[in-house]
């Protein structure tokens, strides 16, 4: 490669930032100069705790980070709370509502935030969102179009935890499986001990097909927490040093 | 876009389309009207009516929270609310359901707002074509003048404040309907329209609707087998109420 190639391809490196389709109206994608890292894993594959050490050691290193997740808009988590706890919302509805809270956030704290030159550390993103679709029949392509507001992230870790670990970890720490999270809706299992490994092991599967399509990192959820943070925390460096 | 007759729904579904002010809500009013007191099955759904969403949209409208995409996606939301879980069932069991706007209103809103429209066609792709769509257009003027008259105090995004096109409420809501004009007339002629003369009286165009309605669709399918009480919940709506839902949006 010569030298002028070598120019472009690392200009064309830094410009690498772009949204998954149409994206949002009138945002200029060069301006946004920060991070933005996902973590994507079931309730029980160590997503929180991970997210809040690397907020510490970016934080102690001086970087400025913000944190979003699902269900966290002003806009709309109140009534998607509300929603769930009756059961009462139909599948396109719910995903829609989704996608709304998503949609809410990302126009409001991520974008802006990564305008700012800051870290966004997101507590799942449109991937958990898209996959509890698939597993329910909903449409890939309808997902994809929904979803192409969304900005390719600049690094998505996703924490693969064996179902049966899940259920281990969800228990020692609740004592009880989260309706949603065993896939109660779906009708897999009267048995919610059944219904949440089969759930579970369906969304796995979904996970893996989307991470063929979206190339994100799959980190081995079964180890020590400070082993993962270390995978995590070499990742991260590395992106980190890339500016 | 199939309609509910080509899907083999028992059901039947006819939308109201147009401008703020067009007239609509009190045409299809008198057309429910009309339906129950024939004796037809029959349901009335508004635009941005689902009871549950309805809160945060309100929320966004009124503490301006809503971009161009969650506007949309709200009201997506609000439209799936109610097709999932009154529409569709309905439909299946063999009503006349009418709408208030349908997708089209979406349709040409989201887009002047800046959404792409294949994401916007793409996101509703779940929702079938109307048996038959009412189109009532008038003249730009005309509708602009029954709504400044009559309600003076125009809300931020009805008026298209978002979309600063002038700093002037009026001003915005003037270039914003007739840029939404615009888009109904571009959509006319691919969702197969009626096209109604909304510069008419109200009773000229009642009477032309419900000969359609009773012409396009065989009203005998839809009657109960004996006339049924209304409903509470169904006595209770009046069009002063409905005219104001409506431009809420």
């Amino acid at each position: 490669m010569n030298q002028a190639n070598l120019v472009k391809a690392n200009a064309g490196q830094t410009s690498h930032r772009r949204f998954y389709g149409h994206g949002i109206p009138r945002v200029q994608l060069e301006d946004l100069a920060g991070k933005l890292i996902v973590v994507e894993g079931a309730d029980g594959s160590g997503r929180s705790t991970q997210i809040a050490r690397l907020v510490d050691w970016l934080e102690t290193s001086g970087h400025a980070t913000v944190q979003v997740g699902l269900k966290r808009s002003t806009l709309v988590s109140a009534e998607l709370d509300k929603a769930q706890e009756g059961n009462i919302l139909s599948r396109t509805t719910l995903s829609l509502f989704y996608a709304t809270d998503f949609a809410d956030q990302l126009e409001n704290i991520i974008l802006p935030a990564l305008k700012a030159g800051f870290i966004v550390l997101s507590d799942r993103y449109i991937y958990t969102l898209m996959a509890r679709d698939m597993v329910r029949g909903m449409d890939e392509g309808w997902l994809k179009n929904l979803y192409g507001i969304a900005l390719e992230p600049d690094a998505v870790f996703y924490l693969e935890v064996g179902a049966e670990e899940l259920v281990q970890r969800n228990l020692s720490k609740k004592a009880a499986l989260d309706y949603w999270e065993s896939g109660m809706d779906l009708g897999l299992s009267r048995d919610m001990f059944d219904s949440f490994l089969k759930y579970q092991m369906n969304m796995q599967a979904v996970f893996r097909q989307l991470q063929k399509i979206y190339g994100f990192t799959i980190v081995d959820g079964n180890r020590s927490v400070e082993t993962i943070t270390e995978t995590l925390w070499g990742k991260i460096r590395a992106l980190l040093a890339e500016k | 876009m199939k309609t509910f007759a080509e899907l083999n729904f028992p059901g039947r579904l006819i939308a109201v389309e147009g401008l703020d002010g067009s007239g609509k809500s009190t045409q299809i009013y008198l057309l429910k009207r009309w339906l129950e007191a024939e004796g037809i099955k029959v349901y009335f759904s508004e635009w941005n009516s689902s009871e549950l969403v309805k809160s945060a949209t309100s929320k966004g409208k009124k503490r301006e929270l809503l971009t161009p995409t969650t506007f949309s996606l709200i009201h997506a939301t609000d439209f799936a609310d109610r097709y999932e879980r009154h529409l569709l069932p309905l439909l299946r069991a063999g009503y006349v359901v009418l709408c208030d706007r349908y997708v089209f209103t979406a349709f040409g809103r989201d887009v002047v707002r800046g959404c792409p429209p294949e994401w916007v066609r793409a996101i509703y792709s779940f929702a079938a074509q109307p048996d038959l769509t009412f189109f009532f257009k008038a003249d730009l003027e005309v509708s602009l003048n029954r709504i400044l008259e009559g309600r003076p105090k125009l809300k931020f995004f009805e008026a298209g404040m978002d979309l600063r096109l002038s700093s002037d409420p009026y001003e915005s809501f003037r270039i914003f309907q007739g840029r939404i004009l615009e888009q109904y007339m571009a959509m006319s002629t691919e969702f197969d329209f009626v096209v109604m003369d909304a510069n008419q009286n109200v009773e000229t165009q009642q009477t032309a609707v419900r000969k359609l309605v009773s012409e396009r669709i065989d009203l005998e399918r839809f009657r109960r087998s004996s006339p049924l009480p209304l409903p509470p919940a169904m006595q209770r709506t009046n069009k002063v109420e409905e005219m104001e839902e409506d431009s809420a949006a």
